[in-house]
Parts: structure tokens; C-alpha cells; sequence
């Protein structure tokens, strides 16, 4: 068995980065984001960046430190509403942007990793995201053809994870991690928690470690809470 | 007088049944969830990975791995299950979600929906408001009746670009209901909220409807 750990992020990033390539980073929101290889991504400099993650982060976390240090020149996502900055360079030109359907985008990105070039769907049908897309009617029902994604680097975090890169996803930090793990040309796995070699339930593998070629155990989380929203907990009764 | 958020809310309630995986949007749709009648089971889905939601956790025990669609930490309950987000939009689109509501900028005649884009403002993106609407078996849309500066927002057609083609079953706005069957039936009036008589909902709507009161 190949031994897939590295060091640190930096480590596991080396040699993979490159300007002007695509990446894809997994999270929805602030939730799963492999927040210890954006911080990598950045002190590295690469730059002219195509980033395909379903949100921008926001204003200083997440991807939103990239778009600080001018590092990304296009975002292919579903929604961006919680980023002042990326307002500000989308309004300016500075920032190119491809919005997608949310399923859509994590189908097209489903399908990337599993070798199939285009799919049919609903979504989308008779509004802006079909135009010079093709059409066609199956059973009676009219579908627009999305391309499958892939990308040179996808940057992944997981719950836990061993050496072969076996990895498991904790509540719904999962998201799009698993899709974006098949889809990267190379893999590279940031984990709140390195485990040994045989002990993840091999039932219980939401990622092969086929996908993956780095893992790396992240250095720290502070997992960063975007809306934080509780209910009152009830008044004891008074006796 | 006109039905308030939480009045619009308990009437979109109306439309859960027994057994229903339920998709609610942001906003006036997240407050169904409170509605749901006693003794009903309603599994409610959130788009990020999760079907089973939970009500917000108590102070001090957010988990920041456990949100909804709209980020807001949440709980889990015996029942729920996690899920990726490509499984997610599989139960969306393949049809298996029974119900989602929706909020809504504007709804044409032919059952039209436009929520996501308003052009020459900032753009948020469509999130997976598209999927929503293209695939949940019956979408009902809960919406003010008209735009604050009074123009109407039940038109012949949307002005605004759609979300999705005739994919609006039913209107719930808080001057009354309408019927709209992805416009495959003429557009039908079937309520009018308290106080609110028939002149107004007419004068408020710029779409042509019949009169059905239930």
C-alpha cells in the first residue's frame, strides 16, 4: 500500500500547483472547506485561478482570502451572496463568473469523475442557464445538455482519513467533497483527524482512496460558523 | 387588512400531507416548518445533505458541520440521514421530493416563477432554486402580492428572467390563493385572505383569473 500522507499542506500541494489552472474546492458555505489548503493555496502565489466551488467563501475566510490576494480570475458556482469583495471585483470586471444550478453543477462535477462528457437535465429549461446550450425532448419532456466537470487540482476536506486515503465526511460537511475527489486530475485531502490503516469501517467508506493522491492531517480548524442560529432553551419549571 | 408571514405560512401549511419529504425555502417557507399539524409525520430535506431536519440547537451546542440550506446550524433527529450533495439533487431532480415552497419575485398566468436575478442589481446566483422547481413533484410559491412600490406581481408574463417555465402549482400571497397548475388550467382565485375583498386582489394583479372561492 502506497503511503499518501504528507506533512504538512504545503507539502501536499507541492509540485501540483500551477498558474492559470482550475480548481475545485469542496464545502457549501463555510461547511466542509479544506480551510488549511486555501491558506496554502494562498502563501503559495498561484494566480489566474478558475475556481469551481459552490460558494466564494466570505469577506476574510475561506476562498474569500483568495479573492483578497487577487488569486482567482474565474468562479464557476451556484450562489455568492455573503462576499462584499467579490461584489466589488465582479462589478469591476476584475472577476470572471459562471453561475450553475446547484445540482447541476454537483452532477456536472459527478460526472466528470465518472468519464461521462455530458448529461441531460431539467433544470434550467426555457431560462438564461440553457441559452447556447442544446436541447432536446425525451418522452415529451424537454432537457438541456450540461457538460461534465473536471479540474488539474480538487482540494477536499474530510472528517477522518487514513494513508491509503480512505476517507469518511462528518454531517453535512460532506456536500460536495466526494463528487470533487473523483473529478480532480489529482486529489489532495486536508483531515480533522489522521487515523491508522485499518481502522475506518470498510463499510462505511464514503471516499475509496483510489481518488486520493495527498493527505494531509490539517493543522488546525477553527471551522468557522456562518449563521450561528439556536432555540431558548425551556425555563425550568418554578416549583 | 391582509394575511400576515406567519398566517401565509400556516396556510402553505395546509398543503403538507402525511408522509411528505418536504423541500422549504429561505424565509416566509422556513416558518412551515412550525406549522406542521400534530400527529403529521413531514420529513423535511435540506438540499445540503440531509433529509430529517432538526430544529436550531440550543446555545452552546452548535455544531459547525450541521447546517441547512440557508447556513444556519440546525439539529439532527433519530431518523436523519447525510448525504452528498450530487445524492442530494438526485432525490430533487429524479422526482422523489413530494413538496417544496418556495419564496418568489414574480409568477406569470402560464405558472412561471422568477426568484433568483434582477438584472442591473447584484446578482447572488440561482442556487438550487433551478433543481427545485424542474424537479419536486408539486411547488407551491409564497409570496407578497405586490412589489412595494404597489406594482403587481402576478403578471401575464414575468419581466424579470425565470427560475423556471410553468413549473408554479399553487400561489399563496398574503391578499389571497391561486390555483395555477403550471398553467395548464386557466389561473383560478380559490381564497382571499381576511378582510381583503375581490375589487382589490383585481386591482393588485395585473394576470387575468378566474373566480373559484373555496
Amino acid at each position: 500500500m502506497a503511503d499518501k500522507t504528507q506533512k504538512s499542506a504545503v507539502d501536499a500541494l507541492a509540485g501540483r500547483l500551477f498558474d492559470g489552472m482550475t480548481i475545485m474546492a469542496g464545502g457549501f458555505g463555510l461547511c466542509g472547506i479544506p480551510e488549511n489548503l486555501i491558506a496554502a493555496i494562498r502563501e503559495s502565489g498561484t494566480k489566474d485561478l478558475t475556481v469551481v466551488s459552490n460558494n466564494c467563501g466570505v469577506d476574510g475566510f475561506g476562498l474569500g482570502v483568495l479573492l483578497e490576494s487577487g488569486q482567482i480570475r474565474k468562479m464557476i458556482s451556484s450562489y455568492v451572496g455573503e462576499n462584499k469583495l467579490f461584489e466589488q471585483l465582479y462589478l469591476s470586471g476584475d472577476l470572471e463568473l459562471e453561475f450553475n444550478p446547484q445540482g447541476t453543477l454537483a452532477e456536472r462535477i459527478r460526472a466528470g469523475g465518472a468519464g461521462i462528457p455530458a448529461f441531460f437535465t431539467k433544470t434550467g429549461v426555457g431560462t438564461l442557464v440553457a441559452e447556447g446550450k442544446e436541447v432536446r425532448e425525451f418522452d415529451g419532456e424537454m432537457y438541456v445538455m450540461e457538460r461534465g466537470l473536471v479540474a488539474d487540482l480538487s482540494i477536499v476536506k474530510a472528517w477522518k482519513g487514513d494513508a491509503a486515503g480512505n476517507l469518511v465526511y462528518r454531517k453535512t460537511a460532506r456536500n460536495f467533497n466526494p463528487m470533487m475527489a473523483t473529478a480532480g486530475k489529482t486529489t489532495v485531502v486536508e483531515v480533522e483527524q489522521l487515523v491508522a490503516v485499518g481502522s475506518l469501517d470498510k463499510d462505511n467508506i464514503h471516499t475509496p482512496g483510489i481518488y486520493v493522491d495527498a493527505i494531509v492531517a490539517g493543522a488546525k480548524f477553527e471551522k468557522r460558523i456562518e449563521r450561528v442560529t439556536t432555540r431558548p432553551r425551556q425555563a425550568k419549571a418554578s416549583v | 387588512m391582509a394575511w400576515t408571514r406567519e398566517q401565509m405560512a400556516a396556510r402553505a401549511a395546509q398543503e403538507l400531507r402525511d408522509g411528505f419529504y418536504v423541500n422549504l425555502g429561505i424565509g416566509i417557507p422556513t416558518l412551515v416548518a412550525n406549522y406542521i399539524p400534530d400527529g403529521m409525520s413531514v420529513t423535511l430535506q435540506s438540499e445540503n445533505g440531509m433529509l430529517g431536519m432538526g430544529p436550531f440547537p440550543y446555545e452552546g451546542e452548535e455544531d459547525a458541520d450541521l447546517i441547512n440550506a440557508g447556513k444556519q446550524t440546525i439539529t439532527e433527529l433519530p431518523e436523519s440521514s447525510y448525504f452528498s450533495s450530487a445524492d442530494s439533487f438526485a432525490m430533487i431532480r429524479g422526482g422523489h421530493i413530494a413538496l417544496s415552497i418556495l419564496g418568489g419575485m414574480q409568477v406569470s398566468e402560464k405558472g412561471d416563477l422568477a426568484n433568483w436575478m434582477v438584472p442591473g442589481k447584484v446578482v447572488k446566483g440561482m442556487g438550487g432554486a433551478m433543481d427545485l422547481v424542474a424537479g419536486v413533484k408539486r411547488v407551491v410559491v409564497v409570496m407578497d402580492h405586490v412589489e412595494k412600490s404597489g406594482a403587481p406581481k402576478l403578471l401575464t408574463a414575468c419581466s424579470l428572467p425565470l427560475t423556471g417555465a410553468r413549473v408554479v402549482d399553487l400561489l399563496i400571497t398574503d391578499l389571497g390563493v391561486f390555483d395555477i397548475a403550471r398553467g395548464k388550467t386557466p389561473l383560478t382565485l380559490t381564497a382571499l385572505a381576511d378582510g381583503v375583498t375581490l375589487e382589490e386582489i383585481t386591482a393588485k394583479t395585473e394576470a387575468r383569473f378566474e373566480v373559484a372561492l373555496t
